[in-house]
């Protein structure tokens, strides 16, 4: 293998990495939060790339229009769902959230086919990010750029909500202790809301370079995805924001590798995912950022 | 004033609160005293909003707060720094105490308090930047108090503030309470240590399995014979 192909492999591990690392941001905030599992999030993913296109071909929205309104419409969508959905049964037992959330992600996936139809879509594709540039001897589509660029900015700005301001501050702290967060004045539901609007929109900006990368739409695309990057998240340690950053990349890295040094193997690649997640909860089940569940004093 | 008239509270089958009615007029500190499991932490988490389940009426400067939820009640001037501290461990002091500001927007305002909580607890300046859960319980619970004292409550509830520390640092933490009450501030102390407790309390209730069979002055009560037998070690 040639340095140059090796090069290739890296960025398209970078690009697959980041994707996965955005869609797993979502699980882990809102594992962190709710200690739910929100398995809608797959189809948050598949309505991202939906809205997008509807967008461009429905409303005849400018490309970079229609990115945008999507991750807004499809933040909402995540809103909404927790409102329907999850915060009816905030004080049930876990495992009705759990069910409530494996009910949301069929209805997403039936009302994407009945909206969308179960036919698979072709893609707009931009053509400035189709035209291949050379770098180094190496040659990149601006899409294998543009991906991981965006990303870092979307996780970049997240680190700054949640690090840096004051819904941040009472996002961490509801993540450790609602009752005393709601004592302090934190308005938890709200909050709640914002973690999964924060969540949603990095995973409809996943979905869309998703589409964009593999450019071909189906009510079911969010599902294979959204397990690997629900595999990243605990990998990483779930409930954990760097954790699922790191996750998602190794991913990426690892599946883009092995079907470049192994390409026997290359059917195995979803397989995979799985043996490393049942590795993990084997080995480490906390993940590699995840913290100790803490003993009550 | 606040003013809990016939609070009933049950949870899991248990009958917690069996029609408790008290007062805390403005700018006393008042204290509730009994046993465990007596009712004394259900009636505070009650009346911060935390029990939703609930029966009675509970006003605040003739405000019925049983309906509103507990950020709602924060915003009307009532804080508790609740049983076990239950400060946040991975947040820093500084952080922890910005919590305690959460439904406050006055930055001004905010930083002020800040240094006046500082003031009054100058270990908690020297670890600001420390996370909470390296703090030892004492400082802990200076945390905890302290982080309450930053939505600036009229009235605050203060839920075993003692418990788990040194007698040296218990003697701090009741001058302290003398302090924020001296500033004008109505304190509802709930109290293991009933004799520090009464000492300090303008105005004092019993509470046994969930109803008040006892109250008068501090000083009335620390005189009682069945206080003295029950709780004071007589």
């Amino acid at each position: 293998m040639t340095i140059e192909i090796f090069l290739q492999h890296l960025l398209n591990g970078l690009t697959l990495g980041s994707l996965y690392a955005l869609i797993a941001i979502g699980y882990t905030m809102v594992y962190g939060i709710l200690r739910l599992i929100n398995f809608a999030h797959s189809e948050i993913f598949m309505l991202g790339a939906y809205f997008v296109f509807w967008g461009v071909t429905l409303f005849h929205l400018p490309w970079p229009l229609a990115l945008v309104a999507a991750v807004a419409a499809v933040a909402l969508v995540g809103v909404l769902v927790d409102r329907v959905a999850y915060r009816p049964l905030r004080d049930a037992p876990r495992i009705s959230a759990l069910i409530s959330a494996i009910g949301v992600s069929f209805f997403l996936q039936n009302v994407a086919i009945v909206l969308f139809k179960a036919i698979p879509r072709e893609v707009y594709r931009p053509e400035w990010l189709e035209n291949p540039m050379i770098m180094g001897g190496v040659r990149v589509l601006p899409l294998t750029l543009f991906v991981p660029v965006l990303s870092l900015l979307l996780m970049l700005g997240l680190m700054y909500i949640v690090y840096h301001t004051k819904p941040g501050l009472g996002m961490r702290a509801i993540s450790k202790d609602i009752e005393t967060s709601a004592l302090m004045g934190v308005p938890v539901n709200s909050i709640i809301a914002l973690t999964f609007g924060l969540g949603s929109a990095l995973a409809a900006a996943s979905g869309i370079m998703w589409a964009l990368r593999y450019p071909q739409l189906q009510p079911i695309m969010g599902v294979i995805p959204g397990f690997k990057a629900f595999i990243a998240a605990v990998f990483g340690g779930i409930g954990s924001i760097p954790g699922a950053v790191i996750g998602g990349l190794v991913l990426g890295f690892l599946e883009i590798l092995i079907v470049a040094f192994f390409p026997d193997l290359a059917g195995y690649r979803d397989a995979f995912a799985f043996v490393l997640l049942i590795v993990v909860l084997l080995v480490k089940p906390t993940g590699l950022l995840g913290a100790r569940p803490e003993e009550k004093v | 004033m606040l003013k809990v008239t016939d609070l009933h509270v049950s949870y899991g089958g248990i009958h917690a609160l069996q029609g408790i009615s008290l007062e805390a007029p403005a700018g006393k500190i008042v204290t509730l005293i009994g046993a465990n499991g007596a009712g004394k932490s259900s009636t505070l988490r009650a009346i911060a909003g935390l029990i939703k389940s609930k029966t009675g009426s509970i006003t605040y400067e003739g405000e019925e707060l049983t309906t509103l939820d507990p950020a709602a009640i924060v915003r009307r001037g009532i804080a508790l720094s609740p049983e076990g501290r239950r400060i946040f461990p991975h947040l820093s002091v500084r952080e922890n105490l910005l919590l305690g500001a959460y439904s406050r927007r006055d930055s001004a305002g905010i930083a002020r308090d800040m240094e006046w909580v500082f003031d009054l607890f100058p270990r908690l300046r020297e670890r600001s930047e420390q996370k909470g859960g390296t703090l030892s319980g004492g400082e802990q619970q200076m945390l905890a108090v302290a982080r309450a004292l930053m939505s600036r409550p009229q009235v605050l509830m203060l839920d075993e503030p003692s418990l788990g520390l040194a007698p040296l640092l218990v003697k701090d933490v009741f001058s302290i309470i003398e302090r924020i009450n001296a500033e004008g501030r109505t304190v509802l102390l709930v109290e293991q240590n009933a004799f520090a407790a009464l000492k300090i309390a303008h105005y004092a209730y019993v509470l046994e399995t969930g109803r008040i069979t006892l109250h008068g002055t501090g000083e009335e009560l620390l005189a009682d014979q069945r206080v003295i037998q029950a709780y004071l070690g007589g």
